[in-house]
């Protein structure tokens, strides 16, 4: 003890001021500041999302038509990229240094704190030496991928395919979706999106200071699995798909086959088709542009993007029609001299040969031009010469209900509805009231104006078959392991015309194959009721129709074929299809009588001039996008206001009000 | 005998042991929690640094027991020995020893534990200040007294700071409270801060600025005292020291610091801030701690230190684990626990009859003061980082060691404080 004995208390004093500094500090950062929880929880969490599977899609019979195989990406996180050796990263992932930079800036872009794809799909063999090294480069991780495999590389056009979102899909799915997930882009694979999809998967995993995975967050409480797309049994059967492809080789066309009791599709061919394996993978950019420049257009939908006027095989439609209007009925004859005059316009028949004297059967089984204007001519007129526009739209609704001029509904992107003249295409052409059935006459032989697509054309033959009603055509017969079937699949869809009037008309088909214009294609033991056309084509040989369904009694396929550029429907279409009902029905396909085989279709050429389709498909392209009926309102008013531009002021305003006036009643009815 | 026997144990200061046993088992606790292994779970195993702090805190209770044993005469007697040993042990480090982080602080001694002289020349050094400050014709007071009191502290201070050992250096200067006690003028300790806050300002703003804030002060403590000459005398002779200093803080600062130092120095003043590199330790350190929120995360749950986030967790950064899994309840606790060893030993120190152990009692408070301010001021960013052991918690053998010598040998010169040294 000495004099400075009271500086025990300063000095304590001293030190108890600094702890309570100490002290107030902590309880700053550890109590009111709430920022390091978030930071800590920052550092450690990190979401992992897991992929699910995107679900397989069977045929009819379970048999495979795509699936999944594993890929792998490389993914970055450039927060957590550490200096690295980038010649060796380049080299390991054979990049150069601009393509390197170039996916750099891409993914700082996109976000420095979040994961995003560096390097896309390499295949497990590729993958393996990058796993070996990838611990090297910290911030850099893989993920596996499953892309699409088709084992047998058929229907691509059904089955479409997938490819990374666009901006545009991320901003639409309101940002389900992130840069590099992919998304169906044609096809089944984009109609039926969000079921293949499945759910995916959140792992919260935490992770040391080196990143490297330290188990799941909470114990894997935030965690959520993935939840696989579910399985697309669809309603093609392989084995006629196959065929029909092998058979439409080096043919443009399509082949629809759809079971009339159910709606289902059997086959959906569009040729040219391509292989669905060249839309997979690291090669799929290049393989894109090839086959976009390949002028025949595989990317070309046919059985429902394309339209043609169904010729002769719409006679049978036209019959019903008549029957149920009681314009004809199943006696009446007409005696057909090998021509027929409408007004003043001489349609040939027959090739000017006489038909003698025909009933409606045999005037479907002959196809007698004659009978089909003189139905449609009486369809047109029975209510007077005045009454043919009112007379036309009864026909036009009554044609409609078949679907023809309508989309059909069909569980597919990018259906076309063909195209049904309404009353307004004439008043256009001819002038309002100054048409008559003569004028149009060629819409009774299914030429003209009249186009359908492959798939109205084999659901007409469906309401055919099943006496009066038909069932949405579809692809997707049932979903998920339950096999759910939409319910709006199993509703009958009447086109109003009563039984009875179907068994004249079916005897007429039958007739056609047994005996008649496709008698070459008979098929041994079955009985198949079909109907033969040519399509008229402006811009080269006309196309080859040919509708039928089989067997007779109990149908259990309808069928439409389309052989472009190849003449009458008795030469291409109608043996192409008899080899697909065949080998439907009887699961093989027998000798012919008439010596026609299956090698020899197959074989066969039937490509137009590269140099004639070229305008050909510029042409048609424009059609497809046209949508008729608004886009002809506004042509004509434009074309009336153009042909007003002399008259005098009164007068303009009021024929203009005039037009407008019959336009909006037209379009209301 | 047996009576005396009976009265030495009585006058052991058993609250003080149990203080440092606590404070020995949670840092032992902390350190398996800091680098926590899954393939070595058990906190005995010696292939681990908790294992091995198990070990050190055995020896170091062995080393506490035979100094209560030994004659209190004995280490009064040999403090000039030992302090001696440890010179020439700080010389040889820097020619033998081996560098470890920038620093030549190492003597390796086999078995692959090595010995810091720099921790043990604290004990030495305040064993000798002790001794020379408890001589009878010694005065802090007098110059001379002071100078040879200086060089007692200096000599190690300077070989330290060869090593280069900024932190070890540094806690030399924790013995100004000795001085203070034993009747340096408290100028001294305002002169210290004063200089300290006016370096601070000085890098924070502008030296013109600073310059112009302490001549208005010093005007005006002139202008009311204007009629005392000795005072505006003693003002202007002080405001012309500060203005020079003031003016040179930049040149120490640019030219004398290292650049590591100067960083450390920005980063705690917030002019820089530098996550990924230089500031990444603070940083993560003040995350870990004020992630514990009030409760903390638990024993053996908080993320930051089980996924190393935080360099130096088990030793210079073991209060991270206290604050991040046992919250702010637990760093009162642990803050507690110092605080009142602190004071105790102060009042320990208080009550001794001999100014030896009234002065080693001072010196050894203070030396575990200023690593306990240091050592947490750093961990939540109040002082810059500077690599100081927090007594008896972080991990390291030499450290615990020298502590425990440190504080054992208050305990025994206190148990012995009836009988004469």
């Amino acid at each position: 003890m000495n004099s400075f004995f009271e500086r025990r208390y300063i000095i304590a004093g001293i030190f108890i001021a600094i702890i309570i500094i100490l002290l107030a500090r902590l309880f700053y950062i550890q109590i009111v500041d709430p920022r390091y929880a978030i930071y800590a929880n920052n550092n450690v969490r990190r979401q992992k999302i897991v992929y699910p599977e995107r679900g397989p899609i069977l045929d009819r019979n379970g048999k495979v038509l795509v699936q999944n195989v594993p890929f792998y990406d490389i993914t970055v996180i450039p927060r957590q990229v550490k200096p690295f050796d980038t010649v060796e990263f380049c080299k390991l992932l054979k990049i150069d240094r601009a393509e390197f930079n170039k996916r750099w800036t891409k993914a700082m872009k996109y976000s420095p704190n979040l994961s995003s794809i560096f390097e896309k799909q390499l295949s497990a063999q590729n993958y393996a030496t990058v796993q070996e090294r990838l611990s090297e480069f910290p911030g850099f991780d893989s993920s596996p991928r499953y892309l699409r495999t088709y084992p047998d590389s058929v229907a691509a056009q059904f089955l479409g395919y997938i490819g990374e979102v666009t901006d545009r899909d991320i901003k639409r799915s309101k940002a389900y979706y992130r840069p590099g997930d992919y998304i169906g882009v044609t096809g089944v694979e984009r109609s039926y999106e969000p079921v293949l999809r499945g759910q995916r998967g959140v792992q919260n995993l935490m992770v040391d200071s080196r990143g490297k995975p330290k188990g799941h967050y909470a114990n894997g409480l935030f965690d959520t699995s993935a939840v696989a797309g579910q399985r697309l049994t669809s309603s093609l059967d392989i084995n006629i798909q196959k065929l029909g492809e092998k058979l439409m080789e080096n043919k443009l066309g399509s082949i629809v086959a759809i079971e009339p009791s159910t709606g289902e599709i059997l086959c959906y061919v569009s040729s040219p088709t391509y292989d669905p394996n060249l839309m997979v993978g690291r090669e799929r950019g290049n393989n894109t542009a090839k086959i976009y420049a390949n002028v025949y257009d595989p990317f070309f939908i046919r059985p429902i993007q394309a339209k043609y006027p169904p010729g002769s095989s719409f006679k049978p439609l036209s019959a019903l029609i008549a029957l149920q209007e009681g314009v004809i009925d199943p006696s009446t004859t007409y005696y057909c001299p090998g021509y027929y005059y409408a007004g003043n316009q001489r349609i040939p028949c027959n090739k000017g040969e006489s038909h003698g004297l025909v009933n409606l059967s045999s005037a479907v089984a002959k196809s007698c031009n004659g009978f089909f204007c003189m139905v449609f001519q009486r369809l047109l007129d029975h209510n007077g010469a005045r009454q043919t526009e009112a007379s036309f739209i009864n026909w036009r609704a009554n044609v409609n209900k078949f679907g023809l001029g309508s989309k059909l509904g069909l569980d597919m992107p990018g259906e076309g509805r063909g195209n049904l003249p309404t009353p307004l295409h004439y008043d256009n052409i001819y002038k309002q009231g100054r048409w008559r059935s003569s004028t149009i006459i060629s819409l009774a032989i299914g030429q003209g104006e009249l186009e359908a697509t492959p798939l109205q054309m084999a659901n007409l033959e469906c309401t055919i078959a099943n006496h009066g009603y038909f069932y949405k055509p579809h692809l997707i017969k049932a979903i998920g392991t339950q096999n759910v079937i939409k319910k709006e699949y199993t509703e009958k869809n009447y086109v109003g015309i009563d039984s009875q009037y179907f068994e004249p008309v079916i005897k007429g088909m039958q007739q056609v194959v047994d005996d008649g214009t496709a008698v070459r294609s008979k098929i041994p033991g079955i009985v198949m009721c079909g109907k033969t056309g040519t399509a008229q084509n402006p811009h080269g040989e006309d196309h080859s129709v040919f509708v039928a369904f089989a067997p007779r009694d109990h149908p259990k396929i309808a069928i439409a074929v389309v052989v472009e550029n190849s003449g009458e429907g008795a030469h291409w279409a109608a043996p192409i299809a008899s080899f697909i009902v065949e080998k439907y029905l009887k699961g093989s396909i027998s000798n012919r009588e008439s010596g026609i085989s299956v090698d020899y279709f197959e074989k066969a050429n039937r490509l137009p001039d590269t140099a004639l389709y070229l305008h050909h498909n510029g042409f048609k392209k424009k059609t497809i996008k046209a949508d008729s009926r608004k886009n002809a309102i506004q042509d004509s008013i434009n074309k009336q206001l153009k042909g007003l531009k002399g008259a005098s002021n009164r007068n303009k305003k009021d024929s203009l009000y005039r037009f407008l006036a019959a336009a909006k009643k037209r379009d209301d009815k | 005998m047996i009576n005396n026997q009976r009265s030495f144990f009585f006058n052991v200061d058993w609250i003080t042991v149990f203080i440092y046993l606590a404070l020995c088992t949670i840092g032992w606790f902390n350190i398996h929690a800091a680098v926590f292994d899954e393939r070595h779970p058990s906190i005995i195993d010696f292939g681990t640094n908790y294992g091995k702090q198990f070990l050190f805190i055995i020896i170091s209770m062995l080393v506490g027991a035979i100094i209560l044993l030994l004659e209190s005469r004995f280490i009064t007697a040999l403090s000039p020995g030992f302090y001696g040993i440890t010179l020439l042990l700080l010389m040889a480090v820097l020619v033998v020893g081996r560098n470890v982080g920038g620093n030549q602080a190492w003597i390796p001694i086999g078995g692959g534990f090595r010995l810091q002289p720099s921790e043990f020349s604290k004990f030495t050094t305040c064993l000798l200040l002790a001794r020379y400050l408890s001589g009878v014709n010694v005065k802090v007071t007098e110059l001379r007294s002071f100078l040879i009191a200086g060089a007692i502290i200096g000599v190690p201070m300077f070989l330290i700071m060869l090593q280069p050992d900024m932190g070890s250096t540094l806690v030399f200067l924790s013995f100004i409270f000795v001085l203070y006690r034993e009747g340096l003028s408290p100028y001294f300790l305002i002169i210290g801060a004063l200089f300290i806050a006016l370096f601070v300002s000085a890098i924070l703003y502008s030296p013109l600025a600073v310059i112009a804030v302490i001549a208005g002060l010093c005007l005006l403590i002139i202008l009311m005292f204007r009629k005392n000459k000795r005072v505006v005398i003693t003002m202007l002779t002080g405001l012309a020291i500060c203005i020079v200093f003031v003016l040179s803080v930049k040149l120490i600062y640019n030219n004398v610091l290292k650049p590591h130092q100067k960083v450390r120095i920005d980063i705690v003043l917030g002019i820089k801030s530098d996550l990924k590199g230089k500031g990444y330790n603070v940083n993560q350190s003040k995350i870990a701690i004020g992630s514990g929120k009030l409760w903390g995360k638990g024993y053996l749950n908080g993320t930051q230190t089980k996924y190393a986030f935080v360099p130096e967790q088990s030793t210079d950064f073991i209060f991270c684990t206290v604050g991040e899994e046992w919250g702010f309840a637990g760093s009162v606790v642990v803050i507690g626990l110092y605080l009142f060893l602190v004071l105790r030993i102060i009042m320990v120190a208080e009550r001794q009859r001999s100014p030896f152990s009234r002065i080693y009692g001072y010196g050894v408070a203070s030396v575990i003061f200023f690593h306990v301010m240091i050592n947490i001021g750093m961990t939540i960013g109040l002082v810059p980082v500077i690599g100081i052991p927090l007594p008896f918690i972080s991990y390291g053998g030499s450290s615990l060691l020298s502590f425990t010598l440190l504080l054992f040998v208050l305990i025994k010169l206190d148990s012995n404080r009836m009988g004469i040294v």
